[in-house]
């Protein structure tokens, strides 16, 4: 009895073991195909200094991160390319996106002697939480990203940002969406995140009294039903949500399931086509996203689709002016940490998204324009500059 | 804030939040039954929702093979052919929530009830195979391999072990469950080529408005959920109160060792609870994404605690107390957030909980443990 019980759960076991294998099949196969999608290996035998990169490469918001690694990564491989004797690793340090986790993540970077500057942080919740212990370190630090615009006021020596905050963004969207779009009137809807709050806030001052409904929605729920009525109630013309992709996919479907009409407006954290307009299909088609980002210059767009075969990310640009500030600023001859903390600060050269020289609280001084893309037949396009 | 909100979009605040309870209550009945044959709550059960929302995504992309969108679309069906996809992908579902269920019952709690048996020893000792195997190589085939060859002997071990028939401290199944609800989230979300992501699901069905209640559109999707759910309920309720299994059910619940000595196979009336609450649970997760359109490795984790609350809200051991708790949940929540804002959604639900238990300790409907009613 006890046997033939055995015999029979051993049958089980190995259909189930050729189901497992069937899955471990694809997924070998999967993983081979994103190693090729993945920038040449760069070939340093003897590297001189490492610069990290911290930044989202899992987690909720891994889309974002991508472009973050790939433009760094090509940064690091022309350099490597062109002096093969002076050759610079780039080492990456995955946060989730998470401030809970950056400290840790941020000690560990600290920790390695080899690391002389750091690309990045990817978030703004997640630079406010590291940024001390790197200032503290003296480790200079240029993001490509967090676009936060209370980081720069916190005296932080080592903050550098290459592109506008949400100071500069927020009033942009704001606007934008009065001046363009013209709305009677404007509901808002935010994340809570330090980054979408912040956001939303500053597009609701700017907008003033034509704002006729806000709320707030819990990220990790999947119904947002509330907010969708109170949207539903106020009819504005256009909505604004400060937010990133993954719920600016769900309120999108569930606004429009609604039958809600209006214009859907959002931030950079919504600029990825596989996580937004991709995902949320028809419910995206004639969204409005702004951003800081730029797509780059011809050169640059051209190695990337080299390199990477498909058209560059968000931030992909500016995490390669980024890399390139410090690649250029160890090349220059700053052979530790304070060397290059000081050369960034006196850093000034052309980049391909603007000219790059960083004012004292760590903004780049030529960094003020948003531009304006739209989700047109389910392509996110370029449609203006907002000055 | 705006307190007059609440009066102009109450009624449709009220259609979308007892949509959401009625999804809370066919899982908080997972949690109810499972309590009250076996005095345990089972965390892994938010993990048997989570698996059923695959199964229905595996259906809808891999067996009826519709992609995401058509054209820029959403792949609507129509007539017979949309019947035969939500029935199949409902089936889909429920088979495999209730095998995840038995899986779960036969490999994580029997055995700590010092009743395992070879499947359990089996299917451990493959697990306990592969996770060693993890530790030295990352090749799923070779992990697999040292796994089958560890499987044989180690399953003898496993089979001594249990046949000693030591009954676990209460304390093993509680970590039991929380391990193995962790176990079962981790190894879907490394599954597929991307790690993590959101998965949407197909939209097949046209959400469009059937008719409009007191200014609240009643959308198909909401009508679709409302009689599924009801129907499964109710077929539950008829097989508790009326079938030799039921009776076993309810005498389990009322009193093991008793049943036990009066004839009843406890470990396989166990067994059937489970497979019922896992297969209200991917009747759950059908619903879930027809009205939500995607899913995640961490879906099931909000969800498993919102319904465990209305478990407990309605009285837990409750069939009917699911119900009701499920529904008081789902309104509480959207009302809570038209009148304070949606970022007090959880603060409102959970006062909501604290409020009822504070005056009946019981829930609702009061535990119905000694009573027999499950």
């Amino acid at each position: 009895m006890k046997k033939s019980n055995l015999l029979r759960a051993g049958a089980v076991l190995v259909s189930l073991s050729f189901v497992a294998v069937a899955c471990g099949g694809s997924d070998d196969s999967a993983s081979d195909t994103t190693v090729a999608a993945e920038a040449p290996a760069s070939t340093c035998e003897a590297p001189v200094a490492s610069i990290a990169l911290q930044f989202p490469e899992t987690g909720d918001a891994a889309n974002l991160g991508a472009p973050m690694l790939k433009g760094s990564q090509l940064a690091v491989d022309e350099f490597n390319a062109a002096n093969p004797d002076a050759c610079v690793t780039l080492k990456t340090f995955d946060t989730q996106g998470d401030p809970a986790k950056a400290p840790a993540v941020a000690q560990s970077v600290i920790d390695d002697a080899t690391i002389l500057g750091l690309v990045g942080p990817g978030f703004s919740g997640e630079s406010l939480a590291a940024l001390p212990l790197y200032d503290e370190a003296g480790l200079a630090t240029i993001t490509g990203s967090a676009t936060n615009a209370t980081i720069q006021d916190q005296g932080f020596k080592v903050f550098h940002r290459i592109l506008a905050n949400d100071a500069a963004q927020g009033p942009a969207v704001a606007k934008y969406i009065v001046g363009a779009l013209a709305p009677k009137s404007i509901g808002i809807v935010d994340d809570a995140s330090d980054y979408g709050k912040g956001l939303a806030d500053a597009v609701k001052k700017e907008a003033g009294a034509t704002v006729k409904a806000t709320d707030s929605i819990d990220p990790k729920a999947a119904d947002f039903s509330a907010a969708v009525s109170k949207m539903k109630d106020a009819n504005p013309d256009v909505i604004f949500f400060g937010g990133y992709y993954g719920e600016a996919v769900k309120l999108s479907t569930q606004l429009r399931d609604a039958g809600v009409k209006a214009t859907l407006v959002f931030g950079d954290g919504v600029k990825d086509q596989a996580g937004y307009a991709d995902a949320a299909g028809p419910a995206a088609e004639g969204a409005l996203i702004a951003c800081p980002c730029k797509d780059g210059s011809p050169d640059f767009i051209a190695a990337w689709e080299k390199a990477y075969k498909e058209v560059p990310g968000t931030y992909g640009a500016e995490y390669y002016d980024a890399a390139n500030v410090l690649l250029n600023v160890i090349k220059g001859g700053a052979k530790d940490r304070a060397a290059v903390q000081a050369a960034v600060n006196k850093y000034d050269a052309a980049g391909i998204t603007k000219q790059i020289k960083f004012a004292a609280n760590g903004e780049a001084t030529e960094a003020s324009t948003i531009y304006m893309y739209k989700v047109e037949s389910g392509k996110i396009t370029y449609v203006a500059d907002i000055k | 804030m705006s307190n007059w909100l609440i009066y102009r979009t109450f009624w449709d605040l009220t259609v979308s939040g007892i949509v959401l309870g009625l999804i809370y209550a066919l899982v908080a009945l997972g949690y109810t039954m499972v309590y009250g044959v076996l005095r345990l709550i089972n965390f892994a059960h938010s993990e048997i929702f989570m698996v059923g929302t695959f199964g229905v995504l595996i259906s809808l992309t891999k067996v009826f093979g519709i992609s995401l969108f058509e054209d820029g679309q959403y792949p609507y069906r129509s007539g017979l052919m949309l019947v035969a996809i939500l029935v199949a992908s409902t089936v889909a579902a429920m088979v495999v929530s209730g095998a995840g269920a038995v899986v779960l019952e036969r490999t994580a709690y029997r055995p700590l009830r010092g009743a395992g048996d070879a499947y359990g020893a089996v299917v451990l000792a493959f697990l306990t195979g592969l996770i060693a195997s993890f530790l030295f190589t990352d090749s799923m085939m070779v992990d697999l391999a040292i796994a089958a060859v560890i499987t044989g002997p180690l399953s003898v071990v496993y089979v001594r072990i249990f046949r000693k028939g030591r009954q676990a401290p209460r304390l093993a199944f509680l970590i039991s469950a929380i391990g193995s609800s962790m176990a079962l989230a981790e190894a879907v979300a490394t599954w597929g080529p991307d790690e993590r992501v959101i998965y949407k699901t197909p939209r097949v069905l046209e959400k469009k408005v059937l008719f409009n209640f007191l200014g609240a559109d009643v959308r198909i999707d909401y009508v679709i959920v409302a009689l599924g759910a009801i129907l499964m309920m109710t077929s539950l309720l008829l097989f508790v109160n009326r079938t030799r299994l039921g009776r076993g059910i309810r005498a389990v619940a009322q009193d093991a060792e008793t049943a036990r000595i009066l004839g009843v196979n406890v470990n396989s009336v166990i067994l059937v609870t489970f497979l019922l609450g896992g297969a209200m649970a991917g009747g759950a997760a059908m619903m879930f994404t027809l009205v939500y359109d995607q899913t995640r490795f961490n879906i099931g984790f909000l969800l498993g605690v919102k319904s465990f609350t209305a478990a407990v809200l309605g009285g837990i051991g409750n069939i009917k107390g699911a119900l009701l708790g499920g529904i008081v949940l789902g309104l509480a929540e959207n009302y809570g957030s038209a009148i304070f804002g949606g970022q007090w959604k959880d603060v409102i639900a959970f006062i909501v909980l604290l409020t009822v238990l504070m005056f009946r300790p019981t829930g609702i409907l009061g535990e119905s443990l000694g009573k027999a009613r499950v």
